[in-house]
This record gives C-alpha cells, sequence and structure tokens, in this order.
C-alpha cells in the first residue's frame, strides 16, 4: 500500500504532501526532509527506487519536481512507478501542459484530483478519462 | 477555477515573492493573526471566506509552518449544509488531522448521514475522507453502512469502487471491528463485475481480505484466473484502460498477487487457463523503447514470476523464469536490473534454484560495485542468500573487499553479513578467525560488539582454534593505528591462551604483555577493563612466576584501584588481592568454560529486522507455513574428515532449555568479576533468546568425556592432554560409528543436546526440551554426504511409563541436508528405562542398522527446588521408612568432593540445600517429579559422607510414591557409581547454588495434596 505521497520541487519545496497512515506533525517534515535529501542527489541514470526505512520509495522526476510514493517493501516497483506516470498524465490532461506553478496554484486542485485517484493508499481509478465529478466553486 | 479564489492566489504569490525564509515566516504569520482574528468573529464571515481561510490555512499548513488553531473550522466546515463548503472541509479535514484526533468524533454522525443519504456527491466525499483517515471509530459506527453500498445494485460504480477501498481502510485498521463472515460469496460477485474501477478497488479488497484469512476465499480463485484471462488473454476492456497498449497492468498486478495469497490451484481447469496466462506472459514481454510501456509490461511480469513461483510450477516454467532472471541481471536498464536481482533472491526462499543462480555469481558481484546504492543492497541480499558451503570464501573475501569502500550506509549491514555468512559457512574454522579479525581490521567502527563476541565464544568452546587465534591476535597486535575493537579481542585470546604460545618468537609472557600495555594508555575504560583481566590471566599463566612482570602487573593494578571508574577500580582491587593469594587465583581466573551452544545473536540480529507491510507478504506466510512441517532442509553438514568443531549448524527450534539457563546462572557466580568483561556474550537468562537456541552438534565435548574417562579420576578436566578418542562397537553394521554410543548416551543423560550417533555417512543430534511430565525432542538427521540416503527408517520402541510419538520421518534424506524430527513425550511413571530408537538407512549397497537408547531419563522429569528447615524436617519426619523412604550405604563410588557431587546432582537436576544439614560432610537435596499419573510429586535426599573415605556413602531418599522412590535412589547410585563426566568447568571455589529457575516450588507443593497434606504435619 501506498504510506504517502509527496511532490517536492529540487529546493525540497512541498507541493503536496497526502499522508495514508497516521503520522506526528514533526514525524511529516522529517519525513519529507529525509526523503527529499534521498532523492535529490540521486544519478539520472541510477534505479528509480531506494529503499527509506522499512519501506522503499518509488520516484520519478519531472522536470525540476520529484514525485515519490513510499510504498511497502514487498509491492510491485513498476506498478507504482507507473501509477506515477499516470497521474502526471492525468494533471497533465487537465491543466493541459501542466507546469510547477499550475500545481502550486492549484494545490486545492490537486488534492481533490489526487482524491480521485488514490483512496485509502490503493489505486482507485486507472482510467486516463477520469470523470471527475468535483466542482470548484 | 469556476470562481478564482483572488485572496488565496494573492496569498500565493506573496509567498513566492518573499525574498528569504525570514520574510516569507513574517507573511505567514501575519496571515495567521488574520484568519485568527477573522475566526474569532464568525459571525460576520461568509462560507466563501470561511472556505478560503481553511485553504490558506491549507497551503501554510503544506509550507511546513505549524497551525495549531483553525481545526474546529475546517471540520465544522463539513456539516455545511452545501456542497462547496463540505467539499473543503472533507479534504482540508483529511489533509490536517489523523485518525487519533478527537475532533472527528463531533462529526461522526454528520459522515454517517451523507453516507447513508441519498445525495451522491456527499456519499463521495464522506467514503473517501473516512477511506483517508478513518479510525476505530468510524470503523465501529460506519462499516455495515460501507458494506451495503460497496455490493448495493443500486450505486453507481463512482460511489461503489470508492466504497470497496473505504471498506479496505477500515478492516486493515482495525479487522475486529469490520465483520466480514460470510463474504467470501460477496466478493466473488463483486469479482464478476464490468466496470474496471469497481473491480481494481474490489480487487485490493480482496488481497487484505484473503491475507487475513486464505482459506474463507477459494470460492474466489477461478474469478480471478478469469479476469486475468479477460484482461491478458481476450483485451476485453474498455480503451480508456489500456496503458500504452497494455490492458490495465495494475488490476493484472493486483489480481496476481490476490492469487499468491492461495497454497494452491486445485482445479485443474483453473490451473490450466491459468497457466496458459503466464506462459502468455512470460514469452509475450519483449522490450520496447517506449519507457512507460517498457516498465509497465515488467511489472506485469515480474509479478507473474512471483506467481510462477508461489504455484510450484513445472521444472520447465521455473528453467524459464530463471533465465529470464538471469537475464535481467545483466541488463543496463538499471531498473530492471534492481528487479532481476531482488526477484532472484526471492526465488531463493521459495524454491531449489540455488545451483543455476550461483552461474551468475561474477555478474552479481559486478552489480555489488555498481555506483546506485539500491542496486548494490540488492545484490548484497542476493548474495546473502546464495552463499553456501561452496561459495562462501569466494563471496565473503568479495564483500570484505567491498567493505573498504563502502559508503557508511552499508558498512554494518555489510559487516553483520559477511560475519554471519563467515560463521555459517566456515570451510574451516581458522578461516572464520582470519574474516572476523579482517573485519574489525578494515570496518572497526561498523563491527557491532556482538560480532567480536561470537568469535571469542567460538574459540573458547574450540581447543584447536586457540593457538592460531592467539597467534592471529599476537600479529594484529602489532600493526599501528589499530581499532579499539581489535585492542578488545586481542588482549582478551591473549590474556586467555597466550600461553599457549609461548614457544614462538615475541610471545613470551613479558612480550605479549608489552604489546598489550602499549595500548593501556589510549583505549577507553571498557576496554581498560578488559585488558585488567587480561593481565591478571598472564600472572596465573606464567608459572614458574616471573618476579619483574609480576611487579608491572601489580604496579598497574596498584594504579587503577584509585580509578575514577567503579568497575575498573574494583577489578583492580581484587585482581591485586587474588594475585597475592597463588591458589585462589587458580581457582578464579581458570580459563573460561566452554559457552552454551546457542543462536548466533547476529543471526537474530539479522531476523529481526522486519518489514512492515500492511498486508503480511505472501512468500513470508508461506515460509511461516513450511517450517510447521517436521521437515527443514537445511544447509550442508561438512563432510567427515573436516574436524568436527566445524559443524556449525543453526537450526532453528524452539527450546526452553534449563540446564543451559542454571549452568549460566552458576558461571556467572563462579566467575563474576571475570565474566562482567562482556556481560553480553556471556550469555544472559534470557528466554525470549533461547527460544532460538540452535542445536549445535559439537565436537570437542566428547573428546574431552574420552579423555577423562581414560585417564580416569587424577585427570585435569582442562588439561590438554592426549586427545585419543576410543572407539568401540558392538554393531554388526559394516558402517562403524565414528563416536563412543554409551558415551555420548551418558553425557546426555545430563544435558539436553548433543550428538546422539555419528558415523561416516550420518549424523543423528538431538535437542530436548522439557516441561514438567512433558518432553519435547527433535532428532536432528543430517546426511553427511554428497548422495542421498535411502530407506530412512527411524522407530522408537517406548518402554511402557512413557508415551511417545514421533512424527513422520522422510524415507529420503537428500544429500548434505538435515531432516529435523520432533518427537513428543508423556511421563506416566518414574521409571528408569529408556526408550530405544531403532535406526536404519541404507547407503550405497550396505544397509545400517542401529538400536539407540534414547537420554529420556528419570531425571529429565525433575525439577529442581530448594527447601526451607520448616518445609523439609516436617517432610521428612513424616515418612516414616520403606517403603516410601529408602536407605542404603554405597560402595564402591567415585571419590568426589562435596561442590562435585553438587555439581552432579545439578545436572541430575536435584536442588540442593545449604544449610539444612548442619554436618558440612552431608548434602541435603530436593526436587520435584512430575509425571501425568501423580502430576507434581516432592522427593528428599540426603547423602552422608565420610571424609576419611570418599568411596563410600549413605544415601537416603524419600518421597510419596515407593516405586518413586526406589527408581530415583537407583538413578543416583548409577551416577555416583560410575559417573558419566560432566562438562569438565574449572575447579569451583564455593560451591554453587544450582539455580532455582522455578521458584514456584511451594506452588507445585500447593498442587499437590499428598505433599501438602505431609507437609501440614
Amino acid at each position: 500500500m501506498i504510506r504517502f505521497i509527496l511532490l517536492q520541487n529540487r529546493q525540497g519545496k512541498t507541493r503536496l504532501a497526502k499522508y495514508y497512515v497516521p503520522l506526528e506533525e514533526s514525524e511529516k517534515h522529517k519525513v519529507e526532509y529525509e526523503v527529499h535529501r534521498l532523492v535529490v542527489n540521486r544519478d539520472p541514470k541510477f534505479t528509480n527506487f531506494v529503499e527509506f526505512r522499512t519501506h522503499k520509495v518509488i520516484y520519478r522526476r519531472y522536470a525540476g519536481l520529484f514525485f515519490s510514493m513510499c510504498v511497502d517493501i514487498t509491492d510491485n516497483e513498476l506498478a507504482y512507478l507507473e501509477c506515477i506516470h499516470l497521474f502526471v498524465e492525468i494533471l497533465d490532461h487537465f491543466f493541459s501542459n501542466v507546469c510547477e506553478l499550475d500545481l502550486v496554484f492549484n494545490f486545492n486542485k490537486v488534492y481533490l484530483i489526487l482524491d480521485e485517484f488514490i483512496l485509502a493508499g490503493e489505486l482507485q481509478e486507472t482510467s486516463k478519462k477520469v470523470r471527475f465529478l468535483f466542482k470548484f466553486y | 477555477m469556476a470562481s478564482s479564489m483572488r485572496g488565496l492566489s494573492v496569498f500565493i504569490s506573496d509567498i513566492r515573492n518573499c525574498q528569504n525564509k525570514e520574510l516569507e515566516r513574517l507573511r505567514v504569520d501575519k496571515e495567521l493573526g488574520h484568519i485568527r482574528t477573522r475566526f474569532k468573529h464568525e459571525k460576520g464571515l461568509t462560507p466563501y471566506e470561511k472556505k478560503k481561510y481553511v485553504w490558506k490555512m491549507l497551503y501554510i499548513y503544506m509550507l511546513g509552518y505549524d497551525v495549531d488553531f483553525g481545526h474546529m473550522e475546517a471540520v465544522s466546515l463539513i456539516s455545511a449544509p452545501k456542497y462547496p463548503e463540505k467539499q473543503v472541509g472533507y479534504i482540508v479535514t483529511s489533509c490536517l488531522l489523523n485518525e487519533n484526533h478527537d475532533f472527528l468524533r463531533m462529526v461522526v454522525n454528520t459522515v454517517r448521514n451523507d453516507i447513508v443519504g441519498r445525495n451522491e456527491t456527499f456519499q463521495c466525499l464522506a467514503l473517501t475522507m473516512v477511506g483517508n483517515i478513518g479510525g476505530r471509530e468510524f470503523a465501529e459506527s460506519l462499516a455495515p453502512d460501507v458494506q451495503k453500498l460497496l455490493i448495493s445494485s443500486s450505486c453507481r460504480p463512482l460511489v461503489r469502487k470508492k466504497a470497496a477501498l473505504c471498506l479496505l481502510r477500515l478492516f486493515r485498521k482495525n479487522p475486529d471491528v469490520v465483520n466480514v463472515d460470510g463474504w467470501s460469496d460477496r466478493m466473488a460477485q463483486l469479482l464478476d463485475e464490468r466496470d474496471l474501477g469497481v473491480l481494481t478497488s474490489s480487487m485490493s479488497l480482496l488481497v487484505a481480505l484473503v491475507s487475513n484469512n486464505g482459506d474463507a476465499y477459494w470460492n474466489c480463485v477461478s474469478k480471478c484466473v478469469k479476469i486475468l484471462e479477460r484482461l491478458a488473454r481476450n483485451i476485453d476492456i474498455p480503451q480508456e484502460y489500456t496503458y500504452y497498449g497494455i490492458p490495465s497492468p495494475w488490476l493484472q498486478v493486483k489480481t496476481m498477487r490476490a492469487l499468491q495469497y492461495f497454497p494452491t490451484i486445485e482445479d485443474p481447469n483453473t490451473r490450466r487457463s491459468l497457466f496458459e496466462v503466464l506462459q502468455r506472459i512470460l514469452m509475450g514481454t519483449d522490450v520496447v523503447k517506449n519507457v512507460n510501456k517498457n516498465n509497465a509490461s515488467h511489472a506485469v511480469l515480474f509479478e507473474a514470476l512471483a506467481l510462477v513461483m508461489h504455484l510450484d510450477a513445472e521444472k520447465e516454467m521455473m528453467s524459464q523464469c530463471v533465465a529470464l532472471l538471469g537475464k535481467f541481471i545483466s541488463v543496463r536498464e538499471p531498473n530492471i536490473r534492481y528487479l532481476g536481482l531482488e526477484n532472484m533472491t526471492r526465488m531463493l526462499m521459495v524454491t531449489d534454484v540455488q545451483d543455476i543462480i550461483k552461474r551468475h555469481q561474477a555478474q552479481i558481484i559486478t552489480s555489488l560495485k555498481d555506483p546506485d546504492i539500491s542496486i548494490r543492497r540488492r545484490s548484497l541480499d542476493l548474495l546473502y542468500g546464495m552463499c553456501d558451503i561452496t561459495n562462501a570464501k569466494d563471496i565473503v573475501e568479495e564483500l570484505l573487499q567491498y567493505l573498504s569502500t563502502a559508503e557508511f550506509a552499508m558498512r554494518e549491514e555489510l559487516a553483520l553479513k559477511a560475519a554471519i555468512l563467515a560463521e555459517k559457512f566456515a570451510p574451516d574454522l581458522s578461516w572464520y578467525v582470519d574474516v572476523i579479525l579482517q573485519l574489525i581490521d578494515k570496518a572497526g567502527d561498523f563491527v557491532s560488539d556482538d560480532i567480536w563476541y561470537r568469535v571469542v565464544q567460538f574459540v573458547t568452546n574450540n581447543e584447536d582454534l586457540q593457538p592460531y587465534a592467539a597467534a592471529k591476535a599476537r600479529v594484529y597486535l602489532d600493526k599501528p593505528a589499530l581499532h579499539e575493537t581489535m585492542v578488545k579481542v586481542g588482549a582478551y585470546l591473549l590474556g586467555e591462551y597466550g600461553h599457549l604460545l609461548v614457544r614462538r618468537p615475541g610471545c613470551s609472557p613479558k612480550e605479549l604483555f608489552a604489546v598489550i600495555n602499549e595500548k593501556l594508555p589510549t583505549v577507553s575504560p571498557p576496554t581498560v577493563a578488559i585488558l585488567l583481566s587480561s593481565y591478571a590471566k598472564m600472572l596465573l599463566h606464567t608459572q614458574p612466576a616471573e618476579p619483574e612482570l609480576q611487579e608491572q602487573i601489580w604496579a598497574i593494578f596498584k594504579k587503577y584501584e584509585s580509578y575514577v571508574d567503579c568497575e575498573i577500580q574494583q577489578r583492580a582491587v581484587e585482581y591485586f588481592a587474588l594475585s597475592q593469594k597463588g591458589a585462589a587465583l587458580m581457582d578464579v581466573l581458570a580459563e573460561m568454560p566452554k559457552f552454551p551452544e546457542r543462536q548466533s545473536a547476529l543471526l537474530r540480529k539479522a531476523e529481526d529486522i522486519e518489514a512492515d507491510t500492511a498486508e503480511q507478504s505472501a512468500i513470508k506466510l508461506r515460509s511461516q507455513q513450511q517450517t510447521s512441517n517436521a521437515l527443514v532442509v537445511t544447509d550442508q553438514i561438512p563432510v567427515n574428515g573436516s574436524p568436527p568443531v566445524g559443524q556449525l549448524k543453526l537450526v532453528k527450534i524452539p527450546s526452553q532449555n534449563m540446564e543451559t539457563s542454571s549452568f549460566e546462572q552458576r558461571r556467572t557466580e563462579t566467575y563474576g568479576a571475570v565474566n562482567k568483561v562482556d556481560p553480553e556474550s556471556s550469555p544472559s537468562v534470557d528466554l525470549l533468546g533461547d527460544l532460538l537456541e540452535p542445536l549445535a552438534i559439537e565436537g570437542p565435548p566428547s573428546v574431552l568425556t574420552a579423555t577423562e574417562k581414560g585417564q580416569g579420576l587424577e585427570a585435569n578436566p582442562n588439561s590438554p592432554g592426549a586427545l585419543v578418542l576410543a572407539s568401540f562397537s558392538d554393531q554388526p553394521n559394516t558402517v562403524q560409528p565414528t563416536i563412543n554410543i554409551a558415551e555420548r548416551f551418558s553425557a546426555l543423560c545430563l544435558k539436553d543436546s548433543g550428538v546422539l550417533y555419528e558415523d561416516p555417512n550420518i549424523q543423528i543430534g538431538i535437542k530436548a526440551e522439557w516441561k514438567t511430565f512433558h518432553g519435547r525432542l527433535v532428532l536432528f538427521l543430517g546426511n553427511k554426504n554428497v548422495s542421498p540416503l535411502i530407506s530412512v527408517q527411524a522407530l522408537i520402541l517406548p518402554p511402557r511409563h512413557l508415551k511417545m510419538e514421533l512424527s513422520l520421518v522422510p524415507d529420503t534424506i537428500p544429500p548434505r541436508a538435515q531432516v529435523q524430527c520432533p518427537l513428543d513425550v508423556v511421563n506416566i511413571q518414574a521409571s528408569r528405562d529408556v526408550p530405544v530408537l531403532d535406526f536404519g538407512y541404507k547407503f550405497g549397497t550396505s544397509m545400517v542398522n542401529v538400536k539407540l537408547r534414547l537420554p529420556t531419563t528419570l531425571n529429565k522429569f525433575l525439577q529442581p527446588m530448594t527447601v526451607t528447615a520448616e518445609e523439609f524436617f516436617p517432610y521428612w519426619k513424616s515418612i516414616p521408612g520403606p517403603p516410601l523412604k529408602l536407605q542404603e550405604v554405597v560402595r564402591g563410588v567415585k571419590p568426589l568432593s562435596l561442590p562435585e557431587m553438587a555439581n552432579l546432582f545439578g545436572s541430575l537436576h536435584l536442588g540442593i540445600s545449604q544449610g539444612l544439614d548442619l554436618n558440612p560432610n552431608n548434602l541435603v537435596a530436593s526436587t520435584t517429579f512430575y509425571s501425568d499419573n501423580s502430576r507434581a510429586l516432592l522427593c528428599l535426599v540426603r547423602v552422608e559422607t565420610d571424609p576419611s573415605d570418599r568411596t563410600q556413602l549413605r544415601l537416603t531418599v524419600a518421597s510419596g510414591d515407593p516405586i518413586l522412590t526406589l527408581e530415583l535412589k537407583e538413578l543416583l547410585k548409577e551416577h555416583m557409581i560410575s559417573i558419566p563426566s560432566i562438562t569438565p568447568t574449572a575447579p569451583q571455589g564455593p560451591m554453587p547454588t544450582p539455580l532455582q529457575l522455578d521458584p514456584p516450588g511451594a506452588l507445585s507443593i500447593a498442587d499437590d495434596p499428598g505433599a501438602l497434606l505431609a507437609a501440614l504435619l
């Protein structure tokens, strides 16, 4: 199962954080800091998987943004790696050519989209044409 | 944004425009202050404003600032009647709060109303929040409603897929609260679903349910296979669910994951269909250019591999898998290589493919040098997993080499793994010592204390190794810039065994002292303590004393007498005082006795590292199921011919060994000061730890046994005298045992593990644990050959007083494998008769058949206890005479000193009560006998010795059962007349008190009405 999802830029600014396990505030800050340190310096030629405490982080970099998912050690790495990509495609579809700024100014919408995509740490909908029920007012 | 929330955008821009962190904080503080005041005067707040402020709070929170107010406002939005506010309330609450938050209680009712209400959008919002943060209270009040939604035919898929995952969350967190009885039919129905969203969510739910209770969901197996067929073969899904041309790879992966929780697939049709699909996946996955497509198809492929391994497919398919993995571990693409390594490691856990994987060893070692730490870790895991006696040397040497360049993050793990492999698969023990010393030398900082404790244990337990280890330590101590751990090991080994090197150049006591003492000024207090002990040992071993050395050492003791660390101070004072009295020094500082065999703390440490996963891993579940079986095939046993000390088999079996514990305790008492050197390496009375104690089939004790017997009573148990092993046999077989069976048997009467029988083909070890009138023995049948032993037979011929049940013994023991056969014993009555194991096997053309007595002797059902005078005398007097109390003058007794006799009694599970008998030449002991017939019976024993003639004594035994009294008396006589040697320990100064591991002695009296009555009288 997915423990948490983080969107961070190269400087380590969190653009989106969603936790599916209950963590204390201080712990969340620590996790975000550590995951950023872990992925930011990795060579692009390296694997997209890296051990993190008793779990593993599957991450992918899009321009200056790192999408990281922390999953169980027994989970299928490539399936989650492509899950990240599917999420990015959905965002891309929604914002038409998404960039970091879109996510910054529309962080609330990103949360809504994410909730349609992943729920309770599991994949909910894999159709690229996600039918968004929600409306913005 | 339908109505762009201007205020929010402006705030975000402001934050972005802040030049530095300080300005950002000011801006945030200002905003928080503003929001706080607005929330305080809630009256004028429009719904729009409230929403805006709550979003701002979330943004601030995301930036990493503490938001310690406003939670209430966010939560209260959930109860708003209109969708826009409600939506914000739900989303922000599920980001800000977690399941333990009190505020959530306030909305349980609102959430429930939204879920059971008719408004679909409200249902979705509520299900999403509960799915993301739902805790126990939600589970208790909402689970039935969520279940209803999931199976409702009137709900749209949009709601139902959320309900499935929401239920999954509630079930994962609180499986006891969510009632899923009878859900197997519901799940089977759900798997017929056409909507892929609902199906994907339901599959995740199924994985959670089935990992929790596999047996209940059998009816889902064929449905899962159908889904796979639908996706992978028929590609019967809507276009938007294919991902780069691949039919929902995620659903395929999940489905195959679910199937891994079913032990097998019995229905032949289903099995065939599944294998067809798997075959298609294995063969039809090609490497393509598009990264995403490649990843997705390989995600499916790797899951298929895992499923094939799990199903134990036919040989052909398995070798296909291994071939694929072999290909993967040599590709350039890092992700695939990583997964190849990882899955090879998993494969090792479930199937026997060691030999094929060994062919790739060179390639795997290359990956150990990869720049990516993730790949190096997988490679290390695989090398660790594939290591056995044939490649241990190569692999461990690679690890050692890599150790010098590895980054800090990996060094400790690397050192630990190298140490474990060296221990497990050492072709000879000197190599093991070499490896550990190298480890300490190269990566001292990362070598935990456990590692060097372990090497000390081995050296202590293996005499052949002692001069070698000491010489090695001597060499290392000459090196400049030594790691402190090396100083510790070196000083310890030279202190204990330095005297064995005395004839070598540079190894006179004086020189050894000098080389150790050089380090003294620079080491930390714990090491100083070890050095002091080793000086004391040197004094002991330097006979005749060298005045000069003595002076030097005394000076050091004197100096440390006023040292600030009290441990060191105490040692200095005690050693100084002791060294002034020659004889006492001998007793207290004698060579350390052998350590009881136990599982390597290292191995335990390695096993302790446990992953935390949402579902139990299928592989793990499976391996657990396997160990519950009678057979555990472990790795090689070294062939006969290599010294017996090389046999370090670590086989996990539960054991709670009383004897070991009391032995430990005794030792701790006797060796108090010395033992403090390494409190952790001397086994603590750690019952939990002992649960994993291994059987170690040890060699040396037998050697000593023989020596002692051969040399009679004068033999000094510590003299490293001639190690001649008289081998005799009364077997008509052509294959002769290589050990003295009778002696082994007597030795095993006094301890609980060891070798029962050994010949050139097989070794039978035994390990027992006893609890009241129950016993559990495990026989370890180890094939020492490279070819299998066939027609293996084992029959138990139990005497009448024992009920015994031997689990199935396999017909064949594979080459170099060990098989465990548990054997349960229940004691019904007191008797000295022992069961006989009729054991036979065929090797080549020769049939071997032996009859072995099993050490299930009367004393195993005794539990020692100490009684007070108030308890003892009334009971003693209440038993008038025969047949309950028997007395006999025994002649021809082996002359034993009282402490030695007390030791013997301890080994027989009799507790010595000191001071009860005023005559110092007498011994009084008591114990409780357990049997199924009588439960617990108190037995009292008194021995009166004659100091002028130690070969005779008067023995009195009393108990509430005439048979028990007689049998116990005879048993004691047997052991006193011909004393089977007990593990030679150093001569002990103060008489040891056998440990009362079982204080509820009083309790056992209370259980026994007879004893209670007697005690009252």
